[in-house]
């Protein structure tokens, strides 16, 4: 009797833990998905509808962005400003992360303080930083002058230059890191071997290191490029009228309360970010190097 | 091979000067004498400190973004702390869902959120009020209490909990007694990146703070835009001074993290 008491109870509990337990994840998760529907996704996207219902549910919106030479003008200062600094931070950055990866423990603390302590300082008080080294009495020009080289102080702030300056400053740290990342999972037996087998240190780099780096290049390209694509603090507070970018043109529109154009433009930028992301994320490894970095 | 180190250690030296440059400056020309912005400053003081703080309005400032940040604190790391628990578990389909959705703040950019969100929050009265930036800034800032919670569920033995459940504790007893101490160290450090990110945000703030909730960065943009002093320098070695500290805070909770987790494993 207790036997098929006991047997009659389990298939009971079976059939109940399980819902229990699919319940319970849901039920923990919902009261974020909800707040985040109803004060984030469903604002912006009730804001990006504005694009295409207005003054009627058409594409016209968008047919006149495709022939506005404003918008293209703008696109193409974007594009060109966001490579820039992809090239110059990569540039920049891959010594420091090789650093990074290779030096032994005390140094490289030191190095990761100095590249994580600009990391999380506002991207307000750099960019002030900015100002004050550029402008016409500011550090440089003040060197510049010192040293003799020029007579009258040149314009470096609000120019292009600045832009890129700066945001290179504020988004080298996205590089380095995940570089560093896959370079200290390389197997340094590999270079041994090379080296071992005849190889000069710079071929070394070149066929060992470099093409196994290669995931982590491709996620810091990636962070760079689609992080400047949004910019709007810095290039309004250290370019010239001449560096619009589209983030500033959004926020114009915005000031002169054309939200369909403005929607226009937020789905426009949206929609390079993801397809830049969708892009990189077929690249091997890089979904990896990303996971590992949002740790 | 010695000429190619020390080359090596000449770029990398150069790099890690140009980033650590500004943020040297900022803070040398925040002690400076000077009345407008020249570098080197004439002679030392903390005359724009005292500025700082003989000023109701950037006090004023400072105590709405300490008071946002705070609550954006409670109400992110609540929110995160229990989604990140619960993601863990979901079946790999709805993971992935709920997963780009809570993390699309990171990768959507942020005139886009803050646009949006001016534009639906304008129909409700939450332009100019404190409590419209806790809303929004909630939402930029729970992507990092989940991923950090997360982290710390990864190297989560399930088994603690299921023993402490076959040993007769309720299931809030075990999360008190037995998971909420193991994810301790990245709830804490995912409530400080709450924190930062709050107390920084200057683009959602630019449109949602209106004149009645006037934040510390939006505070300095404003300064920033029309009349240029050195209190700004101040206040940003102070900022700079804060989020330091609270890293090194969130430094020693990752060590303290470690170290239990390898003591319970």
């Amino acid at each position: 009797m207790s036997a098929t008491a006991s047997l009659a109870t389990v298939p009971l509990t079976a059939a109940r833990r399980p819902t229990r337990r699919n319940l319970t994840p849901i039920l923990l998760t919902a009261p974020l998905i909800l707040y985040m529907l109803v004060f984030y996704a469903l604002p912006v996207a009730a804001m990006l509808l504005r694009s295409v219902d207005s003054p009627h549910w058409s594409l016209d919106n968008y047919r006149q962005l495709a022939q506005d030479p404003v918008f293209f003008q703008v696109f193409w200062i974007t594009l060109r400003t966001a490579l820039i600094v992809t090239a110059g931070t990569l540039l920049l950055g891959y010594p420091v992360a090789l650093a990074l990866a290779h030096l032994r423990r005390g140094p490289a603390a030191l190095v990761l303080v100095l590249v994580l302590l600009p990391f999380w300082t506002s991207v307000l008080v750099r960019s002030y930083a900015w100002m004050v080294l550029l402008g016409r009495h500011g550090l440089i020009n003040e060197a510049l002058a010192a040293a003799g080289l020029i007579d009258t102080p040149i314009k470096l702030l609000n120019t292009s230059l600045a832009v890129q300056l700066a945001m290179i400053h504020i988004l080298l740290p996205y590089m380095i890191l995940p570089i560093a990342s896959v370079l200290r999972q390389i197997d340094p037996a590999l270079s041994r071997a090379a080296a071992g087998l005849g190889a000069a240190p710079l071929g070394v780099f070149r066929q060992i290191v470099l093409p196994l780096s290669m995931p982590g290049v491709a996620a810091g390209v990636l962070l760079v490029f689609v992080l400047s694509l949004g910019f709007y603090i810095t290039p309004m507070l250290v370019g010239g009228p001449r560096d619009m970018l589209l983030s500033m043109l959004i926020a114009q529109q915005v000031d002169l309360i054309n939200w369909p154009y403005a929607a226009c433009l937020s789905a426009t930028l949206l929609g390079a970010t993801l397809a830049m992301l969708a892009a990189f994320q077929r690249l091997p490894g890089v979904r990896n190097v990303l996971r590992s970095a949002t740790r | 091979m010695s000429v190619r180190r020390i080359g090596n250690v000449v770029v990398v030296g150069a790099v890690l000067l140009f980033l650590a440059l500004p943020i040297l400056v900022i803070v040398v020309l925040s002690f400076s004498s000077a009345s407008y912005l020249t570098f080197p400053p004439p002679a030392f003081g903390v005359r724009w400190y005292r500025e700082y703080l003989g000023s109701n309005e950037w006090l004023a400032a400072t105590g709405l973004s300490l008071s946002v940040a705070a609550s954006v604190v409670v109400l992110a790391t609540t929110l995160g702390t229990l989604a990140a628990l619960g993601l863990a578990r979901l079946p790999p389909l709805l993971r992935t869902v709920a997963a780009a959705l809570i993390l699309s703040p990171l990768i959507v950019p942020v005139i886009v959120v803050a646009i949006g969100v001016y534009y639906a929050y304008s129909r409700y009265g939450l332009v100019g009020t404190p409590v419209g930036l806790v809303l929004a800034h909630t939402c930029l800032a729970v992507p990092f209490v989940v991923t950090s919670v997360g982290a710390s569920l990864a190297g989560f033995d399930r088994r603690l909990e299921q023993a402490a459940l076959s040993l007769g504790a309720t299931p809030w007893g075990t999360f008190r007694q037995v998971t909420l101490p193991l994810i301790r160290p990245g709830v804490l450090t995912g409530a400080l990146f709450a924190f930062i990110t709050s107390f920084d945000e200057l683009v959602v703030a630019l449109f949602l703070s209106g004149s009645g909730a006037v934040t510390l960065p939006r505070r300095m943009w404003d300064d920033l835009r029309f009349a240029i002093d050195p209190t700004i320098a101040a206040v940003s070695t102070l900022t700079i001074v804060l989020t330091a500290s609270l890293l090194l805070v969130v430094h020693l909770t990752r060590q303290r993290g470690e170290r239990l987790r390898a003591s319970s494993g």
